[in-house]
């Protein structure tokens, strides 16, 4: 029993210690490791990248954007390291802007993250990310207007059929409280009402499954993760395509940012202006499920004004 | 180790002195870096424990002394909202939905786990230990995360369909987690009750009692420390468990209201909001006070532990 117990608080040890390192500086534990491969092929060939380890943090919604980007410019420029790691758009905001990161990926604007010395940051907007309702395929509703999904969501409207639908209740299924998704989604969906309390997850993926599975379920989720098993709703009768956000004819939409302490230098430099080349836009950025930055004809600040380009 | 010599001893008696003064020498070399070694992997425990300690305090206590938060506040409110304004701190439901969820895990598990020790040691020692306790510490290697995606794609859904509520609730994280400690408490429970004498057993077979009335009676009895201490080993695992739970449980946060109700733990809370929130803030602040919650539970498991091992030993 002693032993047991004895081995109990030591496992706990090691593993308090692995995640304090996994937290404390995600971004800069891989650099050593990176250390002799860069040198090598920096001495055996004249690139023009300067070999600096360039780490990308945050945003998990841009993380596979940013993965395949950093994928196909590695392939471009031999002897640039860009990592690219996860961890919510919080996470990416606070370590580029402690410098621990050189780019922090976020779903929203630094200045809406209370905390974050914004001014401090250059922002770059690699794509735009379309949000819509997604209910269970058994709800026939398809339509909702903005004043009847505030009502869904504040909880004032509790059965499918108060909106035209079946005899169903309304299960809520939520972001948590601190969720980039969930706030793009209150302020241009539901004006900014509080959300009644509901069924909470994170992770897309669960959100999307719980929705299909849930009768009379509805959630949100971004456009890159729809597929058969969930239905997106029409807000006011505009459907959520590429065509409609492009113009905010469908409101529901936020940039994806990486942002920079300082203006970008060097490999991240490079690596920016390479997101934003036809190559990526039209290929990469379509394909994942996002629309190419260079399509939007209007442009939004970080209050949520909307100007034409 | 000290052998010493008296001084004046045979020759015979001396050469044997001698030699075993010889190979004291190297045994003492030995024993050093033995001792040298186990004091740095020792001291380097102390350290990390102390440091965590230090972190987590250093970072949960400022949501009382930075943020203002009052500490009553903090534990009895039951509102939470700390990005609203004004901004509220209640983590009372948190608190309770890992109190709920952990006693219901371990009301499961405890009768399962202890029936399953006692038919592997008592019953059926033979097939106990050669099939069903290798089978139960299986249970162990797996993932929390396949328990939750399991809990989430069979048994939320038939929690739905048998009781026409939501599914997502108390007992569908009570249910994941008693699966998930059940091996925790049966192989504790089985080292306990194989340790009892088996003079015990014997005297009370002796005196005319049954089988049954010595497993009860004698066994379980003796063997009782050693089965709490199996519960609260399981329970401090349950306490800590976040993924599995937070599949199936629903996150949300309002006071436990039943066992089909959605409910939100400490760990939950955590893990869902960690990576959104800023560093330093008092949001951030509010969910390094939760993970020290957490960690003083871990402390006061430990410390329970403690005092039944004590008990035990008193016997």
């Amino acid at each position: 029993m002693k032993k047991l117990s004895k081995m109990f608080i030591a496992l706990t040890c090691v593993g308090a210690l692995l995640a304090g390192c996994g937290s404390g500086n995600t971004a800069q534990t891989p650099a050593p490791a990176q250390q002799p491969a860069q040198e090598q092929s920096n001495s055996g060939s004249t690139t023009k990248t300067s070999g600096e380890p360039v780490t990308a943090v945050g945003s998990t919604a841009l993380q596979p954007l940013v993965e395949q980007a950093a994928k196909d410019f590695m392939a471009k420029n031999a002897g640039a390291q860009i990592q690219v790691q996860g961890g919510g758009s919080g996470t990416g905001l606070s370590q580029v802007a402690s410098g621990a990161a050189t780019i922090g990926n976020s779903d929203i604007f630094a200045e809406e993250k209370k905390g974050i010395p914004a001014n401090e940051l250059v922002d770059h907007k690699v794509a735009v990310v379309g949000m819509a309702a997604a209910v269970s395929p058994q709800v026939k509703v398809d339509n909702l207007t903005k004043q009847q999904l505030i009502d869904i969501f504040t909880g004032k409207i509790t059965n499918w059929k108060e909106v035209g639908g079946e005899d169903m209740k309304i299960t809520l299924v939520n972001r948590p409280k601190s969720s980039g998704t969930r706030a793009t989604f209150s302020k241009f969906a539901l004006d900014g009402k509080e959300e009644a309390e509901g069924i909470t997850e994170d992770s897309s993926g669960t959100v999307r499954k719980i929705i299909a599975e849930t009768p009379g379920a509805i959630g949100y989720l971004a456009l890159s993760y729809f597929n058969d098993s969930v239905k997106a709703l029409k807000l006011d009768g505009v459907e959520a395509n590429a065509e409609n956000i492009t113009t905010n004819k469908y409101p529901v939409w936020a940039y994806e940012h990486m942002y920079t302490k300082g203006e970008a230098t060097g490999d991240a430099k490079a690596f920016l202006d390479f997101i934003l080349t036809d190559e990526v836009q039209k290929k990469t950025v379509t394909e994942l499920g996002f629309l190419p930055i260079t399509d939007m004809k209007v442009e939004r600040d970080a209050e949520g004004k909307v100007t034409q380009k | 180790m000290s052998h010493r010599t008296e001084g004046v001893n045979t020759e015979r008696q001396s050469m044997i002195a001698q030699k075993m003064l010889t190979t004291n020498k190297r045994q003492k070399t030995e024993n050093i870096t033995g001792k040298t070694i186990a004091m740095i992997c020792a001291g380097l425990l102390v350290i990390v424990v102390l440091s965590i300690t230090y972190f987590i305090a250093s970072k949960g206590l400022s949501t009382f002394f930075v943020d203002g938060v009052s500490f009553k506040e903090f534990l009895t409110h039951d509102k939470w909202d700390p990005e609203g304004e004004p901004s509220a701190y209640g983590v009372l439901p948190f608190i309770l939905g890992s109190f709920f969820v952990t006693a219901l895990a371990a009301l499961i598990a405890a009768p399962l786990g202890i029936g399953a020790a006692i038919f592997m040691t008592e019953i059926f020692p033979g097939f106990g230990k050669k099939v069903l306790k290798p089978v139960i510490e299986l249970l162990v290697g797996i993932p929390s995360v396949v328990y939750g995606y399991v809990g989430l794609t069979l048994l939320v859904p038939f929690i739905r369909e048998q009781f026409d509520v939501l599914g997502f609730s108390l007992l569908a994280g009570g249910l994941v987690l008693a699966l998930m400690i059940l091996p925790t408490i049966t192989s504790v429970a089985a080292d306990a009750i194989e340790a009892v004498p088996q003079d015990l057993r014997n005297a009370s077979l002796a005196l005319g009692a049954t089988r049954w009335q010595t497993i009860w009676n004698v066994v379980l009895h003796s063997a009782l420390p050693g089965c709490l201490t199996a519960i609260v080993l399981g329970m401090s695992r349950a306490f800590g468990e976040a993924l599995a739970v937070q599949m199936v449980i629903g996150n949300t946060t309002k006071l436990p209201g039943g066992l089909f109700e959605p409910i939100s733990t400490l760990t939950s809370g955590i893990t869902l909001n960690m990576g959104n929130t800023i560093q330093g803030t008092p949001y951030n602040n509010a969910l390094w006070s939760m993970a020290l919650l957490l960690l003083a539970m871990s402390f006061i498991f430990i410390v329970i532990l403690r005092l039944l091992g004590r008990k035990r030993l008193a016997k």
